[in-house]
């Protein structure tokens, strides 16, 4: 069952991905990066974390990317034109993908052990959340990274503020 | 039934709770709609509809009627793909979120909650969840339709529903502090030990909250006096305005079935859900197993029908915002009172301990 789950939309969120690249009219984009963020979500409820498939519904899927195709349908983007691409791309683009690819999954092999490993499933059924856990690391040990978290999102408010605001 | 695996059972029961909400809902939707159209009339001053039927009640089935008949016009320069989804997705998120409300006692056969299909921990985040999702279906609706008004209707709808989104839900914090968990079941237990006093809205002095909430859940659900993105004299129909016969009717269904769970959620956070006003006091009073499972289902409906009645009659009395108010009325007073609300409760509790 829950490796059907994670099989369904393990898959649905790479499908969606490549269709991401894909697709040439931004909107669709917009909406398979939807689709991507859902699926993520329903991953991370099967390994126990149901916070953050919840957080990551309501202010991804939810908020940013309703914001996002908000944005292309005011600017009324077009389709985008398939050109050769920079031989930049060519030339650093997929060795870079390479290496941080490997780069990972030698982190994850050799340092496995010490991250610690969770199972699939089996947090579905017992009613304990860890949204208590959650809440309680954020506001003793992870003060200061929070508030500054925080303080930086203000900024950037105080940035769009001062943006938008006409001139005297 | 013994013979079956737990398993086969829990999916069997699931299933038939699933199709039973499902049939119970859509017919909810339906009679809302007729309920919509006697109350106005009653308040205008006029019959509303009485020919079809016994006081008009069967007056929803030649609506469908009506509606499944039409024809079903696509126009050319639409968005294909995205003009069909729409309504799926606006119709699709409304009826999902239905899922995660209990609305009974816990009443359990073979071990399955019998009058909830799904007891999720964080059930306040799922219903928010979707809500925030089914904002796609309004938004999509009008950019892939091709045309001005819808376009403005849905832009419109997108803006005014993420601008209140935060007060929602920013006025429920209170009532996640007063009961210390998300799941809804865990949130009406919290407040039925003493009936009606211990009600969040009378005993939990969460009303500013509840008021944050009515009028954020108002905005919500587009109507009136929040109804701007379908303002029949300034943008046609706003973003249904290309859809006909079953697209459209399933942009209708999708609004009343969310009015619906708004006066779900609202039961169930402010009003004790399906927990009797009068408490345990008239608790030997018929004292069956039938009647234990059937009265609290009978509160429910009323809390939910009570909300039902104040939506119609609010929509008949109140006239319509301006948009510039509606903003300045979300972003300056509902998140302002609602985040001071969360500062008193939580300092309240702090106290009292």
């Amino acid at each position: 069952m829950d490796l059907a789950l994670f099989l369904i939309f393990g898959g649905l969120a790479v499908a969606a991905a490549l269709n991401l690249l894909l697709q040439r009219h931004p909107i669709n984009s917009a909406l398979s990066l939807v689709v991507v963020m859902m699926s993520l979500a329903v991953l991370y409820w099967s390994l126990g974390a149901e916070f953050l498939a919840a957080a990551q519904v309501i202010v991804y899927s939810g908020a940013i990317m309703v914001l996002f195709v908000f944005t292309i349908m005011l600017l009324n983007a077009g389709e985008e034109e398939r050109t050769h691409g920079s031989r930049a791309a060519y030339i650093v683009g997929f060795p870079g993908a390479a290496a941080i690819f490997c780069l990972l999954s030698f982190v994850f092999l050799t340092e496995g052990k010490a991250l610690g490993t969770v199972s699939l499933g089996g947090y579905l059924d017992n009613a304990a959340n860890n949204i208590a856990e959650i809440s309680h690391v954020l506001f003793t040990s992870l003060l200061l990274p929070f508030e500054v978290t925080s303080v930086l999102i203000l900024v950037a408010i105080l940035g769009a503020v001062v943006l938008a605001r006409k001139e005297q | 039934m013994s013979n079956l695996s737990p398993f086969l059972t829990f999916l069997l029961i699931s299933i038939a709770k699933i199709v039973v909400v499902l049939v119970i809902t859509l017919t909810a939707v339906a009679y809302t709609v007729l309920l919509e159209r006697k109350l106005l009339g009653i308040i205008q001053n006029r019959w509303g509809p009485s020919r079809v039927g016994p006081f008009g009640l069967l007056q929803p089935l030649t609506d469908g009627i009506k509606l499944f008949l039409k024809e079903d016009l696509t126009p050319i320069a639409i968005e294909k793909p995205l003009f069909l989804l729409a309504p799926i997705i606006a119709l699709g998120c409304a009826l999902i979120s239905i899922s995660v409300v209990p609305f009974g006692a816990v009443t359990r056969v073979a071990g399955v909650d019998l009058f909830q299909i799904a007891d999720v921990n964080i059930g306040l985040l799922v219903i928010l969840g979707i809500t925030s999702i089914g904002v796609y279906g309004i938004a999509l609706s009008g950019w892939s339709s091709n045309n001005k008004y819808s376009l403005l209707g849905s832009l419109r709808a997108t803006s005014q529903m993420i601008s209140y989104e935060l007060a929602l839900g920013l006025s429920l914090v209170g009532v996640v502090l007063r009961a210390q968990s998300l799941s809804l079941r865990d949130i009406v237990n919290s407040q039925s030990a003493h009936g009606l006093l211990s009600w969040n809205f009378f005993g939990g002095f969460q009303f500013v909250a509840f008021f944050i909430y009515l009028m954020a859940a108002y905005a919500e659900t587009n109507r009136a006096p929040f109804d701007l993105p379908e303002a029949e004299s300034e943008l046609a129909a706003g973003y249904h305005t290309e859809y006909s016969s079953m697209k459209f009717a399933m942009f209708f269904m999708a609004e009343y079935a969310n009015m619906i769970t708004v006066s779900c959620v609202a039961t169930l956070l402010f009003f004790g859900g399906a927990s009797s006003p009068f408490g345990t006091l008239f608790s030997g009073f018929l004292d069956t197993p039938f009647f234990n499972a059937v009265f609290p289902i009978f509160w429910f409906v009323a809390k939910v029908f009570g909300f039902l009645f104040l939506y119609i009659w609010v929509r008949s009395t109140l006239p319509r915002f301006r948009y510039d108010q509606l903003m300045a009325f979300g972003w300056k007073f509902l998140l302002p009172v609602a985040m001071a609300n969360i500062l008193v409760t939580s300092l309240a509790m702090a106290l009292h301990g």
